[in-house]
């Protein structure tokens, strides 16, 4: 499997390594037990089209949500994770 | 003296002559010629029997000539070289090659399990399943050893294998599998519309069938538009062809794997050069041009040295001039097998009879076969009669149902040609059935392949030119090279005709997979007792399962199968298809990753000097730490340890802890991002400070732990165990860049930059003065206890000093730029030379944090709260932090939860151990009364006993309980008491004083 890293441009699969489902977001500091629960525990099992969290260890350190079809390894998307590179969001 | 080539005609072949090659089969001296294999080599010389079968030990001969041969296999070279199961087919011959066949005891020829044949009933499909089965007992003691002994192929050579092999990664436009007359037509439209292509080809010549068969194309011979063309290919600079290299399988993202046999031609690899290299292609297109493969047909005693299959006999008779016969019958259902007729004939070989399926044959052929003298039978070959020497007779079944028998030393079969859908089919594709060939033909194949000629079923001269090339013009344009491809290269096509046969009925064996030993009656009694899906069939009955893959039986055994169900070929379908294509050494894919380089080693910065002190390492991840620094006379482990302890709280002493992770995190945002991701707060630290803090992961469980100091209002240095180093960097970024986009800080992992020294013991700050610049303020006031800060040192360099300590003594970690780490080592023994200065490693540094009760990596143990560790009072109440929420949950704040506790024997000369269980005293050790383990233990040179720290059940509670340590490994119990886990200056006076 190949990504192309928005940073360095398509990479080989070992350089980078799988988190998992990018959809889950952590919840706010008061959102409660069951909430956080559900972020850290709770995962769907697609089958098919899903976001995920990626980490370009072997290149520039970025984390990238890569739109994967579980079924094929079909990659349609690879965006840079909202605080990678330099700036910060909203500067 | 090697023996004649009886078997050589006088002239013509791919061979040459000039360059003869000694080799021994069995012990037995041979030769052949350069050019040669060492099957070629085997016919050559007259040599027909050359293994046992699988379970039956049937006497085998050559049956192809090519990679997907079943029979002919062997153990090539011998000692730590030797190679079991290697196809003689495709063994490239060399000078003094030696090689034995397979299976066989005592003797090749006089063979003493052959008797298994007269048990054959018990050998049937499924009979591991079925006659082992009882009594159970009897496996393991009679069963298994009998089977191992009776069947199997050949011996793993025993010893280290001394040979390296490589790994490589290659990119292009186009990677092209197959270098015959469809693989060239595509490597020359690509290559001419200026792609980048690789060209793989399994043999060691170029050509494929080219070099068998003849064919005229662009109105030149075969050889000659070969000749031109590889001229052709090779004056393109990115055209690449690669000989000895097989595609073996296709991954996502366009990836291939190919595996090269550098240097098995040779008896052992030149210096310097690999064995083998396993070849990771990134192309943007792909041409399957992997040809096909001519199937067998089932029937009584079609495994007798002797019956091969036609084209391999014409590629004996054309390729090599060797003749694997001098009376030949040829067995055919079709057009092509009739080549291997008219290539004998002009050879000099007489043909004894074609037996042919079909119910009409050609005029032409007709008038052939009364030019030459021999029959045409119309029918099939229900039997044959001969034995380990080869092929005496064959009885044929007329059709009309007379029965005839021909005399003949060998037997030429075609069954029709099966496409290599392998490559094509490796994503789970499942080839469709394509009735004018009976034959199964790609349906698709994996994104950016194509297949073209024979393996997508157009077995034609013409048709393998043009489909090859449009392919590789195709596949050059898709990947944006649009050159002027010229004009495709052309010929004629053969007439092409079959008629479907599969199993002829006879007495006698008839066997579908040769290697696996799977005859057709075991394909039928599979069905009978309810086998008979595709995949439980070839489960069932082990069908192309062997090393071959059952590239010469899977269609067969299917057609078997099906008639036997009475549906049809498609409707019973085909199983998986899986890579390999060809087996690959698990060498080629470990690589240059064995021994000492199966990882990467990390050096501290002071590693040559450590080793010159005479330093013992130890393996810690990738790292190679000093683990002590044995003196003269001393006799153990033990005794050095002890003394580097004593030195360090008597004196001072050093250690090289850069091995921790270090990042350093800058920004405006820094403190609030290090509040989220500790448990304690960073953000009211003060410049010049240092804080130990403690991660959690998100649920709730105690993920690393480390100093982090704060160098500048904006800038901290953060360090991590050396275990974590890089898994915390990851884990921080990920936090900064997916949780908390919103901070503004940035993080720099410097690990590698800073070399790190611990200094410890009551003389820490004399040596330290030798080695800051005077004008640093190093006393109590000027340097508090946790304070941080950079220091200038004698010579001009900055360096980072920490006030902290493991060792519970008064200490300094000292931190600069990693060049000048071996340096700074041995200007610390230079200048300590005074104090009695005593470097120490990992043993002491760990006997002193266990003295100290610092929790290290067999504490943080990916299941032990903060609470558990005794550090539940530094999570914060006032802000959010990773894991907060979770830690709270009800078994985490259980109680009666395993918390660390000091442990020591009562006994206070006994030898404590990790792993121990804690038991209630008096009471039956078992899982109910489990109350915890010991964690880490030393021999504390302090307290001068044994003592530990361990995860106990509300241990905190118990201190002073006498308890019990059972140790089932090592067959130890006996009493503990639990403790303080800090046994050594519990007030902390000496790290502050
Ligand atoms: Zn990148």
């Amino acid at each position: 499997m190949r990504i192309t890293c928005p940073f360095c441009g398509e990479r080989e699969l070992g350089e980078f390594t799988y988190l998992g489902d990018a959809k889950p977001q952590r919840p706010v500091a008061d959102a409660g037990e069951e909430a956080v629960y559900d972020y850290v525990y709770l995962r769907d099992n697609v089958a098919g089209v899903m976001a995920e969290n990626w980490y370009h260890g072997g290149g520039c350190r970025a984390w990238l949500k890569v739109t994967r079809n579980t079924l094929t390894h079909e990659i349609s998307s690879v965006e840079p994770a909202a605080g990678a590179g330099a700036a910060k969001v909203g500067a | 003296m090697a023996t004649n080539q009886t078997n050589r005609l006088s002239s013509g072949g791919v061979i040459d002559r000039s360059t003869p090659l000694n080799f021994r089969f069995d012990g037995k001296s041979f030769s052949g010629f350069q050019g040669d294999t060492l099957a070629s080599a085997l016919v050559a010389n007259g040599v027909k029997l050359v293994g046992r079968s699988f379970k039956y030990h049937r006497p085998r001969g050559i049956l192809t000539a090519g990679s997907e041969e079943p029979n002919a296999l062997v153990e090539l070279r011998t000692g730590a070289r030797r190679e079991a199961n290697t196809k003689a087919t495709t063994a490239e011959l060399y000078d003094g090659l030696e090689a034995a066949s397979q299976n066989r005891w005592p003797s090749l020829r006089h063979d003493f399990m052959s008797v298994n044949q007269l048990f054959a009933p018990i050998f049937v499909a499924g009979f591991y399943y079925k006659t082992f089965m009882w009594p159970a007992k009897f496996w393991e003691m009679i069963y298994e050893p009998a089977i191992r002994r009776a069947a199997g192929l050949g011996r793993a050579a025993v010893a280290p294998d001394p040979d390296h092999y490589d790994k490589a990664w290659a990119h292009c436009d186009v990677v092209i599998a197959g270098s015959g007359p469809a693989g060239l037509a595509a490597a020359l439209a690509a290559g001419r519309s200026g792609a980048r292509v690789i060209l793989c080809e399994e043999d060691f010549v170029p050509g494929g069938c080219l070099l068998s068969d003849d064919g005229t194309i662009d109105g030149l011979p075969a050889a000659e538009w070969l000749a031109r063309t590889l001229a052709e290919l090779s004056s393109m600079p990115d055209v690449r062809i690669m000989t000895r290299t097989t595609l073996f399988g296709v991954y996502d993202g366009g990836t291939y794997g190919a595996i090269e046999r550098v240097n098995d031609h040779l008896p052992t690899p030149p210096e310097h050069q690999v064995r083998q290299r396993l070849w990771r292609i990134v192309a943007k297109r792909c041409v399957v041009a992997a040809g096909a493969i001519e199937r067998p047909i089932v029937f009584a005693g079609n495994d007798t040295p002797g019956v091969m299959m036609a084209s391999a006999m014409r590629t004996y008779v054309s390729r090599y001039a060797a003749t694997p016969a001098k009376r030949i019958a040829l067995f055919t259902n079709n057009e092509d097998g009739w080549r291997t007729v008219e290539t004998a004939l002009a050879a000099g070989l007489q043909i004894a009879a074609v037996i042919d399926a079909r119910p009409d044959v050609s005029p032409a052929h007709r008038s052939l076969a009364s030019k030459n003298g021999f029959a045409v039978l119309h029918g099939s070959v229900s039997g044959v009669d001969g034995g380990k020497d080869g092929v005496r007779k064959i009885s044929v079944s007329l059709t009309g149902g007379a029965r005839a028998e021909v005399e003949a030393d060998g037997l030429a079969v075609s069954g029709g040609w099966n496409p290599a859908v392998g490559l094509t089919s490796y994503h789970r594709g499942r080839p469709k059935w394509r009735d004018e060939i009976s034959a199964f033909v790609p349906d698709g194949a994996p994104p950016g392949m194509v297949a073209a000629g024979a393996a997508n079923g157009d077995f034609g001269l013409g048709a393998c030119l043009s489909q090859g090339f449009a392919a590789g013009a195709a596949a050059a344009r898709d990947a944006g090279r649009n050159g002027n491809a010229g004009t495709a290269p052309v010929a004629d096509d053969e007439t092409f005709s079959l008629t479907p046969l599969w199993h002829v009925a006879g007495k006698g064996k008839a066997f579908v997979d040769q290697q696996h030993d799977v005859t057709a009656s075991d394909i039928e009694l599979a069905q009978r007792e309810g086998f008979e899906s595709v995949e439980h069939l070839k489960r069932y009955t082990t069908l192309g399962m062997a090393t071959d893959q059952g590239k010469t039986s899977n269609v067969g055994g299917l057609a078997i199968m099906a008639a036997v169900t009475g549906k049809s070929i498609p409707e019973t379908g085909t199983t998986i298809y899986r890579p390999p294509y060809v087996p690959v050494a698990i060498g080629a894919f470990a690589g240059h990753h064995r021994d000492e380089t199966f990882h990467a080693t990390r050096l501290t910065p002071s590693h040559h000097w450590a080793a010159e002190q005479g330093a013992i390492f130890v393996d810690t991840g990738l790292w190679k730490r000093a683990q002590w620094f044995p003196r003269a006379g001393e006799k153990d482990w033990l005794e050095s340890v002890t003394r580097e302890v004593k030195a360090v709280r008597g004196g001072v002493g050093f250690c090289d802890v850069s091995t921790l992770g270090k990042i350093d995190v800058h920004g405006p945002d820094a403190g609030a991002f290090l509040d989220r991701v500790y448990i304690n707060t960073f953000s009211n630290l003060a410049v010049g400070k240092a804080r130990y803090g403690l991660m959690l992961r998100e649920d709730g469980l105690v993920y690393d732990d480390g100093t982090t100091s704060r160098l500048a209002e904006d800038h901290y240095f953060l360090t991590t165990t050396t275990a974590k180093a890089g898994l915390v960097m990851q884990h921080l970024e990920f936090c900064r860049q997916v949780l908390f986009p919103e901070l503004d800080v940035q993080l720099t992992s410097v690990s590698d930059q800073w070399a790190q020294f611990s200094i410890a013991g009551p003389k820490t700050r004399d040596l330290l003065k030798e080695i800051v610049d005077p004008v640093e303020d190093l006393s109590n006031e000027g340097f508090p206890f946790m304070g941080a800060r950079e220091v200038a040192l004698r010579g001009g360099i900055t360096a980072r000093l920490f006030r902290i300590s493991f060792s519970g003594e008064m200490a300094f970690e000292i931190s600069v730029p990693a060049r000048y780490g071996e340096a700074m080592a041995r200007n610390l023994m230079q200048a300590g030379k005074q104090f009695g200065v005593t470097p120490y490693g990992t043993e002491a540094l760990g006997v002193m944090r266990i003295e100290k009760g610092h929790v290290a990596g067999p504490e943080l143990s990916g299941t032990t709260t903060a609470t558990d560790l005794g550090l539940g009072k530094m999570m914060s109440t006032k802000k959010d932090f990773i894991g907060r929420v979770m830690a709270g949950r009800e078994a985490l704040v259980a109680p009666d939860r395993q918390v660390v506790v000091g442990i020591k024997p009562v006994d206070k000369a006994r030898r404590l151990r990790s792993g121990a269980h804690i038991i209630p005293k008096g009471q039956t050790p078992g899982p109910d009364n489990d109350q915890g383990y010991v964690t880490s233990v030393c021999f504390s040179p302090t307290l001068d006993q044994w003592i530990g720290l361990g995860l106990v059940e509300r241990g905190r509670e118990r201190i002073g309980e006498i308890v019990h340590a059972h140790d089932p490994l090592r067959g130890e119990d006996y009493d503990v008491e639990l403790c303080n886990p800090v046994f050594y200056d519990p007030d902390g006076g000496r790290q502050r004083g």
